[in-house]
């Protein structure tokens, strides 16, 4: 098998004394997509902090096409290609839709800039129409395509989506999906968290399942049998 | 009063005012973005003070003094942020008052090791030493207009360097969101550094500038940081725009305080900040 894009092993992660992680493996591929699922508190969030580095994880190491990363920088990180939208979204406030945009761009690893501000702009139409706004003036959807667009302009090789569409109105949930199967298309590797499991198994090449900071399942989406959805992940 | 009197007295709160905008604004930049409150901010307007006292001797010229100590403040910032302020961006504010008043007495013990005790008086450049004539016996010296000049472009300049820079929508990020600024790749360890040498710098700056009208001298520091401080909460804290206009507010009160009611006037600006805060208690605009 190919080297991986990004690779966790025995993770164990704490916030103070408790203990969050307990020896979690995760890989990702060049260009694979990955559903990240389980139900609230499993740790799907702070697996992913520790692979970016916004929480050091206390055992375990994290490797970037082999490279140890497990105590660099999340900045550091970041600029390796990975780019985070993360729950709650996490726009600045006090920045333009633009500022918020450009910002963040940087050219891709090798040399290529495929999403500019045109082409971001192309594919929020919405974001077009407000670029002078305050990012706090917005709607929860168009903060979420803001946060999407604003990760793009990074030019990743990976994209980390954190619960994407949560709170928001059926209508633009379904505008946001739309947008990831287009950003799929392009080839970058992304890990979706996400409550709508239907449209995210539909999209996904691979699930892992988390269940009290362990890892359950993890093997082809295809593969995800009734059995498990209802014992892992139903309500 | 009459009008020419008046126009001086008009200039020299002008000056005044631009002069304590200088220091204020490092003070509430570093506060508005780490969160850090700097009792020792007064100790770099007597540090530029000093600086621009001794490199005007050694080079015999203010200009290259002021670009110097300029250099030579900046280097101080990044030194003083990474050994000793990057450990109180975590922490309660005691902790931050308790460190930086120590620094206060650690300046001014290394200030009377270095330069003495003594009153020192620092020439004009002789190409702004003149003053321009405005009745037969009122004139206005060409420095201290130079002084508000050059405080209006550098405030024009952080304008420009806040507004329209990537560096200082960067900087606005970081302030808002500090994760997710480095999660886009920010280093916000390097971020933090610049604006401190910046804020130090422009204290410095605002010493250097001010050292040949105000003369240079010991605790010239501990004055200047209590009136930026009510610079800082008449602005709004954190507020860049704020500590302009509180600035000029403080520096008219002040000087026209001085003329028309001296026996008041050691209290108008503290009579301002009251009033001020009566009306609007977080301060006349928000963070920047
Ligand atoms: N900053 C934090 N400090 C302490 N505990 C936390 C923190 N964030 C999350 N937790 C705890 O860690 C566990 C995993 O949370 P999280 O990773 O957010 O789960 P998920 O994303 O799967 O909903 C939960 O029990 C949660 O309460
Ligand atoms: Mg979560």
């Amino acid at each position: 098998m190919a080297e991986p894009l990004l690779q966790a092993t025995g993770l164990h992660t704490y916030y103070g004394a408790s203990h969050i992680l307990h020896g979690v493996d995760f890989r990702i591929g060049s260009g694979e997509a990955i559903g990240l699922m389980g139900r609230n508190g499993m740790g799907k969030t702070t697996l992913i902090r520790s692979l970016l580095g916004h929480v050091q994880p206390r055992r375990g190491a994290v490797r970037w096409r082999g490279a140890d990363i497990t105590q660099a920088a999340a900045h550091r990180i970041a600029r390796l290609g990975v780019a985070y939208v993360p729950e709650g979204r996490g726009i600045f406030p006090n920045l333009t839709v633009k500022e918020n945009l450009i910002m963040a761009a940087r050219a891709g690893l090798d040399g290529r800039c495929e999403w500019t501000l045109e082409r971001i702009l192309q594919t929020f139409p919405r974001l077009a129409e407000r670029l002078s706004h305050g990012g706090g003036q917005l709607s929860g959807g168009e903060q979420q395509m803001l946060t999407i667009g604003r990760a793009l302009m990074t030019n990743p090789e990976l994209l980390i989506l954190d619960e994407a569409t949560e709170g928001l109105a059926p209508l633009i949930a379904r505008d946001i999906w739309q947008i990831i199967r287009s950003i799929r298309g392009c080839g970058i590797a992304t890990v979706i968290v996400d409550k709508n499991y239907g449209a995210l198994l539909e999209l996904v090449d691979r699930c892992v399942v988390m269940v009290k900071g362990r890892v359950v399942f993890d093997d082809d989406a295809a593969r995800l049998s009734d059995e498990i959805v209802q014992k892992y992940l139903g309500v | 009063m009459d009008f020419y009197s008046f126009l001086i007295q008009l200039l020299n709160g002008l000056q005044y005012g631009l002069l304590l905008f200088l220091v204020a604004s490092g003070l509430t930049l570093v506060f508005g973005i780490m969160g850090i409150i700097n009792l020792a901010h007064g100790s770099f307007y007597m540090v530029g003070a000093y600086l621009a006292f001794s490199l005007a001797a050694l080079t015999g010229n203010l200009l290259t003094a002021v670009l110097l100590g300029v250099t030579l403040s900046v280097l101080l910032g990044m030194l003083l942020e990474w050994l000793f302020y990057r450990h109180l961006y975590a922490r309660d504010h005691l902790y931050q008052v308790l460190m930086t008043y120590g620094l206060i007495l650690v300046f001014e013990e290394l200030r009377s090791i270095l330069w003495g005790d003594d009153v020192h008086g620092v020439a004009v450049p002789v190409f702004l030493s003149g003053s321009i004539p405005l009745t037969d016996n009122l004139s206005y010296p060409v420095y201290r207009l130079a002084i508000s000049g050059i405080c209006l472009l550098l405030a024009g300049g952080l304008y420009w360097l806040i507004r329209k820079t990537r560096l200082g929508m960067m900087i606005r990020a970081g302030a808002a969101n500090r994760e997710m600024a480095q999660a886009l790749g920010i280093n916000i360890e390097w971020l933090y550094t610049v604006v401190f040498a910046l804020g130090l710098t422009l204290a410095a700056f605002a010493g250097m500038i001010a050292a040949p009208v105000s003369s240079v001298y010991p605790n010239m520091g501990g004055e200047v940081i209590i009136i930026s401080f009510v610079v800082v909460v008449i602005g709004g804290i954190g507020s860049v725009w704020g500590a302009l206009l509180a600035a000029i507010l403080i520096g008219m009160s002040d000087t026209f305080g001085k003329v028309l009611l001296p026996e008041y006037a050691g209290m108008t600006t503290y009579l301002l900040m009251a009033l001020v805060l009566l009306w609007r208690p977080e301060g006349l605009f928000r963070r920047t």
